[in-house]
């Protein structure tokens, strides 16, 4: 046991950090207000190594751990949680599937770009009418020769406005239910391919989502990653890690909006002091930091336990569920700390509130977590 | 950043978990009714190491760490929490007698405490009128040629009256407040040390509480514990260990209510299918085990801290407030689950849910964790 982080986490940790303070803090408002996509930051986190941290550096990435990856995420979703979910989406839900199941030449294709920063990759399997059952889907993808043929559309594609490519699940099998689901890269800018308009949306204003509609677009047999019939798998898998990065993207939301009441109520003063020195605020502090901390460690685990190679379905659903009902719980105080001025748009913490929102929907809803949590308890 | 447990930590655990769900597990609610205190099984714990987990070998305990203390005493609650905190309370004595004592005290008393010659050690800080504020304490220690005499009520004495040992604040200084408190030990039957009757409580039956009295108390003079002046600072750094040990404590009683559940769940039909199978029942679990799980971080964390020699305060507050608060609803829901049957004593759950109840409130209340916390915060 050994609560303390390596040289190397250390290190990425406050690069992360320092990055944050630098260039995501002093602009995040403003993105949000403008509803403007980060290019020049999210050009650098590639720079950074930040686009690919646990993939290997022969591959592109950093050939950092997912503790470091959970720390990053952290850290840059509290300058910014736009940043993190498009960071978050190119690491664990692109790089990470095609690391763990694409061949050699999808990955010198499809991942060092990626991973490197200089192409930016989503992915699709929330449809209209398909989002907690994934299984559900309608896309389908049939053979033609040295082909498949996809038909369908996808939507809340986060980076999809913009994304170079996509790893994308369709439905090869219909009978077989979600055993018939495959998945695939596809390149983005194929005919076929639309994009719709980004979504407005209540918080992480400033990274970009849509739905994309595929029509008879024609995807080369090699870009099947895995076998036909996998994608269920392959997805499930994909989103055991995107659970951690998420989390911690709430654990980072949340302490945002914590050291911001604790900084307002140790200036704010009523009734002859600071509001800090109250036991109402006191204690919202304490209870804030207290399940931050619990919320990070959930995190961590999770992350070691991805780092061993073990299975961590049930520990990435916990940190998933409980940072982000936290993060919810957190920012309502932190708002509430400030009063007023939590309110307006002078002051962060509107934002922080509206941002951790989502942490409780995408990558699975809180429900999801549960339904995953339970079935692991029960089949004890 | 490491989150196994290495083979001692493991063998520790193990022992605890077997003794537990064999010789405590099965008489809990026999000596819950009638509340009888385990004598002869926290003897055997005391052959098991598990009375001085964290006490250098010299002193006859376990040298196994904090972590392992953590451990041990979270699968000793798990069978019988009345019995986990007669070995927390004793725990926490030999510890504070490793680090605050003389070499005498530390060779005359510890081995006592952790061999089970003392059945127990006693922690003997509130009283009827200081319980989250000690410095408002009133009873007085006077300094009679080479030994000391003791006035004044304690109250609240987990063990009080069946221990060998007793830890005791009293005011030396009352003129100097805090810095006013020293902390003595005094062997259990030392005239003058009056032991009230025993509390009749909603949980932790089988464990005894007692008032006590001191009444012209003599001791002898080497019987003070650090120096003098020290103790309220000897008192806050043994609580700060404590609150590992009630924060343990607290995920034991909830695991144990959270496994009752779990199995409950499975078994029962409604609707013409077992419970767990509907969400509402399925979610609750779910939300259970994710509480539980971060107390447990919460808690380990801190343990691992205070082995390390960092500074802990913090940490241990943090896992105190929420492994209890966390345990609390869950004893909660495990009652909710169970239905009727959660409210009658065939069933553990209701001894789970009174036990539990006490853990937000002993060794510093959660009010007093929160203010720990933000005084830490704020610094």
């Amino acid at each position: 046991m050994n609560f303390e982080l390596t040289e190397t986490q250390r290190m990425l940790r406050d690069t992360c950090r320092e990055f944050a303070e630098r260039e995501l803090v002093p602009n995040a408002r403003r993105w949000d207000e403008e509803h403007r996509f980060p290019v020049e930051a999210v050009r650098k986190l590639g720079e950074l190594g930040l686009m690919g941290v646990a993939v290997p550096e022969e591959w592109g990435g950093a050939g950092a751990d997912n503790v470091s990856y959970a720390l990053a995420m952290e850290e840059i979703s509290r300058g910014c949680a736009s940043t993190g979910v498009i960071m978050s989406v190119n690491n664990s839900l692109y790089c990470d599937p095609i690391l763990r199941y694409g061949t050699e030449e999808q990955k010198r294709e499809w991942l060092v770009p990626f991973a490197r920063g200089e192409k930016l990759g989503c992915f699709g399997l929330t449809e209209p009418e398909a989002g907690s059952d994934a299984a559900a889907q309608k896309t389908t993808a049939v053979r033609d020769g040295d082909h498949y043929v996809i038909n369908g559309a996808k939507n809340w594609i986060t980076n999809g406005t913009r994304a170079d490519a996509i790893v994308l699940f369709a439905m090869t099998n219909r009978e077989a239910g979600h055993r018939g689901i495959s998945a695939f890269i596809v390149d983005l800018n194929s005919p076929g391919v639309t994009r719709a308009p980004a979504d407005r949306k209540l918080g992480i204003n400033a990274s970009e989502s849509c739905s994309l509609y595929f029509e008879n677009v024609r995807v080369p047999a090699k870009n099947l990653l895995g076998k036909e019939g996998e994608g269920f798998k392959i997805a499930m898998s994909t989103l055991d890690g995107g659970r951690i990065g998420i989390a911690a993207q709430a654990v980072g939301i949340a302490r945002a909006a914590y050291e911001a009441a604790l900084a307002y109520a140790r200036e704010r003063k009523t009734f002859g002091k600071a509001i800090a020195e109250h036991q109402a605020i006191a204690f919202m502090l304490a209870d804030m930091a207290t399940e931050i901390d619990a919320a990070r460690l959930l995190v961590l685990r999770a992350a070691a336990l991805k780092d061993q190679g073990v299975r961590h379905t049930a520990e990435s659903s916990m940190a998933k569920l409980y940072a982000s009902e936290m993060s919810h719980r957190v920012t309502h105080k932190a708002l509430q700390i400030h009063g007023g001025y939590g309110y307006s748009k002078e002051f962060d913490v509107e934002r922080y509130y509206r941002d951790s929102r989502i942490t409780e929907i995408y990558e699975g809803t809180s429900e999801i977590q549960r339904i995953v949590i339970s079935a692991n308890l029960l089949k004890a | 950043m490491d989150f196994e447990l290495n083979e001692l930590q493991i063998a520790i655990r193990d022992t605890a978990r077997k003794f537990a769900e064999e010789r405590l597990a099965p008489g809990a609610r026999e000596r819950d009714r009638q509340e009888i205190f385990p004598r002869e099984e926290i003897l055997e714990m005391a052959r098991l190491g598990l009375m001085g987990v964290n006490v250098p070998e010299a002193y006859g305990g376990a040298q196994a760490g904090a972590v392992a203390y953590s451990l041990a005493l979270t699968e000793i609650a798990r069978g019988d929490a009345s019995a986990a905190v007669t070995m927390g309370v004793t725990n926490m004595c030999a510890e504070l007698i490793c680090a605050a004592g003389t070499d005498e005290q530390k060779r005359k008393y510890v081995p006592r405490l952790t061999a089970g010659e003392y059945v127990a050690g006693a922690f003997a800080l509130s009283e009827p009128h200081a319980g989250s504020d000690p410095a408002a304490m009133t009873t007085r220690a006077e300094r009679k040629g080479d030994r000391w005499v003791l006035n004044g009520a304690k109250q609240w004495i987990t063990s009080g009256d069946v221990a060998g040992l007793l830890v005791v604040w009293a005011k030396t200084d009352p003129s100097a407040g805090s810095k006013g408190i020293s902390c003595f030990l005094v062997e259990g039957g030392t005239p003058g040390l009056v032991v009230g009757k025993p509390e009749a409580k909603m949980g932790l039956r089988a464990s005894h509480t007692v008032p006590l009295l001191f009444e012209n108390c003599e001791i002898p003079a080497e019987n003070l514990l650090g120096a003098e002046g020290e103790g309220f600072k000897w008192a806050m750094r043994a609580l700060d260990g404590g609150r590992i040990g009630i924060a343990s404590q607290a995920i034991g009683i909830a695991q144990a209510a959270l496994e009752a559940s779990i199995a409950y769940a499975k078994e029962r039909k409604a609707f013409g299918r077992p419970i767990a199978e509907f969400q509402a029942i399925a979610f609750k679990l779910a939300d259970m085990k994710t509480q539980l799980e971060a107390a447990r971080w919460l808690t380990l964390r801190a343990a691992w801290m205070k082995e390390q020699g960092l500074r802990f305060t913090r940490e241990a507050s943090m896992a105190k407030l929420f492994a209890s608060e966390a345990a609390n609803r869950i004893a909660a829901e495990a009652v909710q689950i169970h239905g009727g049957y959660g409210y009658v004593d065939e069933f553990p759950v209701e001894r789970h849910l009174r036990d539990v109840r006490v853990t937000t409130i002993y060794e510093g209340t959660s009010e007093i964790q929160r203010v720990v916390i933000a005084r830490e915060l704020l610094r």
